[in-house]
């Protein structure tokens, strides 16, 4: 842990863009820094956000900047209403890593800015939900109903004809519970994107064999691994897994030493494989 | 073999026992072949051409190979499930044990995906420590790879040939980590070892004296009447079927396709040295072997480079002891001996990976055996296999 106090110091400075909307209210008098630190300190314990506090004491610039806002917005506001208003305050630096409430201090994802981006966007509107760049990685997100001509064009408009790696992510705690990450790679542009789509458990995608053949096994180990279907693949069945094999190993409710019993008791004679 | 043929012939989709799957479907009848005799005979799974555990259904007619089906899996450890309830730092070993032969790669590729997740550069000295290491261990695969699949065309020689000077790149190991097989010799932010008195020497000598041995391997197979029959135009795979396939590494070059990951997207250091690319042209398997004999080649061409470059300085970079890579994911891919290998990692913010995908070359580039061997003969399926380089524990993780 001490070291986290080494670490967010040298990203911050890429921290502040998220807060540099409200530049003009840092010309706030400065004698409204004195009263802040209590502010900061008032909010630190009150708050929800235990690690959005955490970020508050390590950066020293940082408080005399950011909670001006809260304490211009409200001049008047005594402590009460401050707890009111500093939430908000801290929810602004924090709302691009809302999902990240331990380590608030990473590289966010970016707007990705492309012509490709345009005009998928233009072309399919919300479709598209997010384009974006994480660590120089492009991504998009698209709905489910639109990921079959989406990777189409990718493939057959915009050269993307090496489909690098399928596979998926399970979020149990989410409606849709499972992210389909397709890995695309140009040979032309030398250049990678993934196309992300979130699918409810049960639901099936159209498989994309007949785009790339590569996507067979991948499909077939997506499938074996989280029970996710793909309509008209050719022959979908289990790969790694026995056939007669029960249950998804990689969704997060199978735990690390379950197993098919019953298979094992069958096919091994032995009681337990572990 | 009629046994086999029983069995299959005798399994019907709702009857079949919890041993028994019909894998291919004999029922409906072949029309292309109308007076064929089709016979199914199983390879392996224990069967010493197929390197590990690879269970290959063969539909032949007569020796012709009409068909084939891949029953993998023989060797899943459930390597994926296991990274989620490891942290980062406690996975890196295992990563050793999918591609046996070349452990240096994939510890290479798991330590620079968690370090680009983890937004940290390994310093110099360490990046060229571990190309030196990675490009040795490139020779090393290549050499079990080529004394194998010589022995499965019935060339007996070159495997001792290969096992003798790949034990000097395993002492190189030996004494740098302690392990010859499963080196676990990078850490994440660089290397926890530093190189050892004499290890430029060394890896000099090793260099110097290696050259000489691959033109002995050469000598004994490249214009070699019988090499050249049972390798030229057997297994072609042309550039759109690799592409389509997903097939990359030494196969994807051998097709005539110049794509290598460390001159494509260069990682570590390797935008430092020069070296070629070496492409074949008919995407046979006799191209397969030139090429990655000239990757032998050009692999020493690195690693001298990188022993004449070597800076000084620390090997670690400045990293927490308790990893706890930001909320993200990332994908990064590296060229091992086998192709392109890749690693999806999904972080939560906490100390251990919530997914980790690994995108193993052999599992991909097994994928495309079936195109390679339509057509022909039993006695080329070994060669095909053998071309293809598989190591059956990434194949299966």
């Amino acid at each position: 842990m001490p070291d986290e106090t080494k670490d967010p110091n040298p990203v911050l400075p890429e921290s502040k863009p998220p807060a540099a909307p409200q530049p003009g209210l840092e010309a706030a008098p400065s004698a409204a820094a004195i009263t802040k630190p209590t502010t900061a300190e008032i909010s630190g314990p009150s708050a929800p956000h235990a690690a959005a506090a955490v970020t508050k004491p390590e950066a020293p610039a940082k408080p005399a900047e950011t909670p001006n806002p809260a304490e211009t917005a409200k001049p008047a506001a005594p402590a009460t209403s401050e707890k009111l208003a500093t939430p908000p305050a801290a929810a602004k630096p924090a709302a691009p890593v809302a999902k990240a409430p331990p380590k608030p201090e990473g590289p966010k994802p970016e707007p990705w800015d492309s012509d490709l981006a345009r005009s998928l966007k233009s072309q399919y509107g919300s479709g598209i939900k997010e384009a974006s760049t994480y660590v120089g990685q492009k991504y998009l997100v698209v709905d489910s109903s639109i990921l079959y001509e989406i990777l189409l064009r990718m493939r057959n408009d915009e050269l993307f004809n090496y489909c690098v790696d399928i596979t998926a992510v399970h979020y149990p705690k989410r409606e849709a519970q499972f992210d389909i990450i397709y890995i695309l790679y140009s040979f032309h542009h030398n250049e990678r994107v993934r196309v992300k789509t979130q699918i409810k458990d049960g639901d099936t995608l159209r498989s994309v064999v007949g785009i790339w053949e590569t996507a067979n096994w991948l499909e077939r180990e997506v499938f074996d691994m989280f029970g996710i279907s793909f309509d008209g693949h050719p022959d979908l069945k289990r790969i790694l897994l026995p056939d007669g094999w029960k249950g998804h190993p990689l969704r997060k409710d199978y735990p690390i030493l379950q197993q098919d019993q019953e298979w094992v008791k069958i096919n091994l004679g032995i009681e337990s494989g572990q | 073999m009629s046994d086999f043929e029983n069995d299959y012939r005798h399994a019907k989709p709702g009857q079949s026992g919890p041993g028994v799957t019909d894998y291919l479907d004999l029922d409906t009848k072949d029309e292309t072949f109308l007076d064929a005799n089709e016979l199914v005979l199983n390879m392996g799974p224990q069967h010493p051409s197929t390197h590990g555990v690879l269970r290959v259904i063969l539909k032949l007619d007569g020796e012709k190979v009409l068909g084939t089906e891949c029953v993998i899996g023989y060797l899943h450890r459930g390597v994926e499930k296991i990274a989620e309830n490891r942290t980062y730092a406690m996975f890196n070993p295992y990563v050793d044990r999918m591609d046996y032969v070349a452990s240096v790669s994939n510890g290479l590729g798991y330590c620079e995906a968690v370090e680009k997740l983890q937004n940290v550069e390994a310093p110099p000295r360490a990046q060229y420590i571990r190309v030196i290491l990675t490009e040795l261990c490139r020779i090393a695969s290549h050499q079990v790879w080529l004394g194998t699949h010589a022995l499965d065309i019935g060339a007996l020689t070159p495997l001792f040939y290969c096992f003798r000077d790949r034990e000097e790149i395993l002492k190189i190991f030996e004494k740098y980590c302690g392990a010859r097989l499963t080196t676990h010799a990078f850490r994440i932010g660089g290397c926890i070892y530093e190189a050892y008195d004499g290890f430029e020497q060394d890896c000099l000598k090793f260099c110097t004296a290696f050259l000489p041995k691959l033109d002995e391997y050469e000598e004994l197979l490249t214009t070699n009447r019988i090499w050249v029959r049972r390798t030229k135009g057997v297994g072609i795979l042309n550039p759109e079927d690799c592409i389509a396939l997903g097939v990359t590494g030494p196969v994807l070059r051998a097709a005539g396709v110049k794509w290598d990951l460390r001159k494509a997207q260069p990682y570590e250091c390797y935008k430092n040295f020069d070296f070629e690319i070496p492409t074949g042209l008919n995407g046979d398997t006799y191209d397969r072997y030139l090429v990655r004999i000239e990757e032998m080649r050009q692999s020493v061409r690195i690693i001298r480079q990188a022993v004449d470059g070597l800076p000084q300085g620390p090997i670690m970079a400045k990293i927490p002891k308790v990893l706890k890579p930001p909320v993200g994911e990332i994908y990064h891919s590296i060229e091992a001996p086998k192709g392109e290998l890749g690693y999806f990692i999904v972080s939560d913010g906490s100390t251990q990976p919530y997914r980790v995908r690994v995108r193993p070359p052999s599992f991909v580039n097994l994928q495309a055996l079936d195109k390679m061997v339509r057509g022909l003969l039993v006695a080329d399926v070994v060669a095909v296999i053998g071309t293809l380089d598989i190591v059956l524990g990434e194949v299966d993780r």
